[in-house]
């Protein structure tokens, strides 16, 4: 005999799905419910998050329990929410479909918080609801009145406050319970719409082998959802059911039918008819709340942009000063682990595989780490306070004018510090085009690692002491407005040709602030670092040893200097390759190397440097670097590094896609190396042509 | 007679009763999903620096739309009470 849904055998923990809108707290309640018994991966074939914990019951059984993604209504707009319907109405073969649903609501919220809740109540499958932050909801004035709300739907209904545990006992006692019985609310639905629900109701179990309740709820949902957000994974509508639904919406659209809209307006009517019998307003009413107050200040005509750029200096400040002494230490005992194994084994292509390519590779993946934890620790500090909504409100007017939303401002400004976590942090983006417009063009901010490398030409550039500071600043602001630029043109141009898309839509909710709670952010945080070295690492271990092969064989003669050895390597003899191609732009095949070694970081360039002219330099001292580099001719004589060369090779550096660690996480966002190629392709491209613009006009000019 | 005007053009504080809207498109059947709907009273919180996207209070919450969106909603603006 099979298991009924609602008595699951003792064989298999039962699978809880925790469902709400963003922003109701279903976070805390998953991170409350699970400790840190979490298992985070991805949807097969999608980049949507799959979260899934292990929770207890009050008995002590194990309770599986998915954390889905947060939404509005189970009409898909984004693959998040497509993740959502699917797994709910059973159609992905990655995921079972949940035996139970608990369901969250914001209780200082409930009509708008109810219409998912609603939605899923018509699936037939027992439901818990958690009415959350009641104490907010107080404070507020508003008097939810849980019984009352247990009664009129039948199921059990508990208050809670997440944040600070309250109600967790009552929810786990609900969830072990064996006899959880099903809703009994019912509403209406439309006269001229109901017998299109029972046709299409009677082909999906007919022709897909739905259940008869779940069937219902899947005819109502194909009347509001249009279908256009499928993701991979999820099984395709039989061609019977689409046919039914075509034929009755020729038929409404041939009498003026507003089917979507009237099915969306008599569930309303229902939760409103709902929520008079739960809801009761306090009469006083004091004036604007503490949001609204707040967004008098952060919203302001001025104060506001004072506010953003406050926050955004923060941002960078810390990453710069509290990143580096982790990065140093993480730089220093690399080193040091690596002269260790130079002592203790026997020398040869073994060590050197394992100290150069395998110790640098993974010193290479975890010197990132600080300032992606760093990023990642302000972002969830952002989104959980809520000024995330706010910071995407402000900047949504610029960024329209390139075609994409507020959304992608946040990603693209993380940039400038390292594009992995803004590429990380494009997740929040609805539309899925508009997410990869923002992941091909974040990697042209300027990063971190571009630094120190446009510290070194700058100084090759201006050697004399007398050259004013300003100068020097000045070329380093026009590096970074040029990649701005070419971020904000790129996004403009793809927007326009290959990802031609509806304009984005801005109906986003702003949340009220809260206080954050610092157990979730750090959870966020740790998350984040633990995807990053567990996508990238591996790749990037890989691409490491790849790159110290090419330096390190074929051998040069015993006796070799370091920049003799470079210079007969495969790399070198790629430099050489490379040279007929960069000679345009003035680099020769020395630069090529430093070009070629940069795919490691891009920071890698300075220490290439350093190895071909056999210069010893350090990063507080690059006078000696600064003096070899002005010193190397071409085989003819004329110097190599003027100073329209360092102009060119910055530009270079502005453009080009140089960064395997960034080339890595794309492939893992987008799910194919398709992207990634792409990006390298044309951003390369664009660096080439922009340097040789640039080389030749000089040239031309007489620099 | 019913006077409506253009959310767009709804003055800053005042509030309005939505009155039409648009059957089709995407942002429409979002917007109705988020509350929205035909007879919803909505508060025009404000706009964002830069003039656009607006704020708006509906069922107690606080909702963005950009000014293109709200041009196509028509609402009747309540009388502010004295």
């Amino acid at each position: 005999m099979s298991t009924a849904p609602t008595s699951p055998g003792p064989a298999r923990a039962p699978v809880y799905a925790l469902v709400g809108n963003p922003n109701c707290g279903k976070s805390t309640l998953f991170n409350a419910l699970t400790g840190l018994k979490q298992k985070i991966g991805n949807y097969p074939g999608v980049t949507v998050e799959k979260k899934i914990g292990t929770a207890y019951s009050q008995h002590g059984h194990a309770l599986t329990i998915i954390d889905l993604p947060g939404a509005y209504s189970l009409a898909a707009r984004s693959p998040d929410e497509a993740v959502l319907r699917d797994v709910l109405l059973g159609r992905r073969t990655d995921t079972p479909m949940p035996d139970r649903i608990v369901c969250i609501a914001d209780a200082t919220n409930l009509e708008r918080n109810l219409y998912l809740i609603h939605q899923i109540l018509d699936l037939g499958r027992p439901v818990i609801l958690v009415l959350n932050m009641m104490d907010v909801a107080a404070q507020t004035g508003l008097v939810v009145r849980a019984a009352r709300l247990e009664k009129e739907l039948g199921i059990p209904v508990i208050p809670c406050e997440a944040i600070n545990g309250k109600g967790l006992v009552e929810l786990k006692l609900a969830m072990s319970r064996h006899d959880l019985p099903l809703s009994r609310h019912s509403w209406e639905i439309p006269a001229p719409i109901a017998p299109a629900v029972s046709e299409l109701a009677a082909s999906l179990v007919d022709n897909d082998q739905r259940g008869p309740l779940i069937a219902r709820a899947e005819a109502l949902l194909l009347l509001t959802d249009q279908d256009t957000v499928r993701v991979a994974g999820s099984r395709p509508l039989s061609a019977r059911t689409t046919e039914i639904l075509r034929s009755w919406e020729k038929r409404w659209q041939g009498q003026g039918t507003d089917w979507a809209g009237a099915l969306v307006n008599s569930r309303y009517d229902a939760i409103t008819e709902l929520c008079t019998h739960v809801i009761e307003r306090s009469a006083v009413k004091t004036g604007a709340s503490v949001s609204d107050r707040i967004d008098a200040v952060v919203t302001h005509p001025l104060w506001g942009w004072l506010v953003l750029g406050g926050v955004m200096a923060a941002l960078f400040l810390s990453i710069f000063t509290l990143a580096q002494v982790p990065m140093d230490w993480i730089g220093d005992h690399t080193a040091a682990l690596a002269t260790w194994v130079k002592h203790t084994m026997p020398a040869g292509d073994l060590r050197d595989l394992v100290t150069d390519g395998a110790i640098g590779g993974v010193g290479s993946v975890i010197t990132f780490l600080p300032q992606i934890l760093i990023l990642f620790f302000f972002i969830g500090l952002l989104e959980s306070t809520g000024y995330m909504a706010r910071a995407a409100f402000i900047m949504d007017r610029l960024m329209s004018r390139v075609g994409l939303n507020g959304k992608s401002f946040i990603p693209m400004l993380s940039s400038y510090a390292c594009a992995i976590p803004g590429i990380m942090a494009t997740r929040t983006i609805e539309d899925t085009k508009d997410r990869l417009v923002t992941i091909l063009v974040a990697p042209l901010m300027s990063c971190s690692a571009r630094l120190p490398v446009y510290l070194l030409l700058i100084a090759a550039l201006f050697p004399s002491a007398a050259v004013p500071v300003g100068a020097k600043v000045a070329i380093m602001l026009t590096m970074y407005a040029l990649g701005t630029a070419g971020a904000l043109f790129f996004a403009w141009l793809f927007k326009r040709t290959l990802l031609k898309g509806e304009p984005p839509l801005m109906i986003m909710e702003l949340p009220p602030y809260r206080l954050p709670k610092m157990r979730d952010v750090a959870l966020h945080m740790l998350e984040r670092a633990w995807l990053f070295m567990k996508r990238a690492g591996t790749i990037i271990l890989g691409i490491s040893i790849i790159l110290w092969f090419l330096t390190a064989y074929p051998k040069a003669p015993a006796g070799s200097t370091d920049s003799q050895q470079i210079a007969q390597s495969f790399a070198g003899m790629a430099g050489h390759a490379l040279e007929p191609v960069i000679k345009p732009l003035g680099f020769d095949w020395q630069i090529g190397i430093g070009l070629i070694s940069s795919f490691a970081a891009r920071e890698v360039f300075v220490s290439s440097m350093g190895v071909i002219f056999n210069a010893e330099s350090s990063e507080e001292n690059t006078a000696p670097l600064r003096d070899a580099l002005l010193a190397a001719k071409w085989p003819d004589g004329r110097a190599l590094f003027t100073p329209l060369v360092c102009i060119t090779l910055m530009v270079f550096y502005v453009f080009a896609m140089q960064c395997m660690s960034t080339i890595a996480v794309v492939k893992r966002e987008t799910n194919s190396w398709r992207w990634p190629l792409f990006q390298t392709v044309y951003m390369t491209g664009t660096a080439w042509l922009v340097c040789l613009i640039i080389y030749q006009t000089g040239r031309a000019l007489g620099f | 007679m019913v006077e409506t005007i253009k959310l767009s053009t709804l003055a800053i504080g005042a509030s309005a009763v939505v009155r039409e809207y648009p059957k089709q498109g995407n942002a429409f059947l979002r917007l109705r999903e988020m509350g929205v709907l035909p007879g919803t009273t909505v508060t025009l919180i404000r706009t964002a620096p830069m003039g656009d996207p607006l704020e708006i209070k509906v069922r107690g919450y606080n909702l963005t739309l950009r000014k293109t969106e709200a041009e196509h909603v028509l609402v009747e603006p309540i009388a502010p009470r004295a």
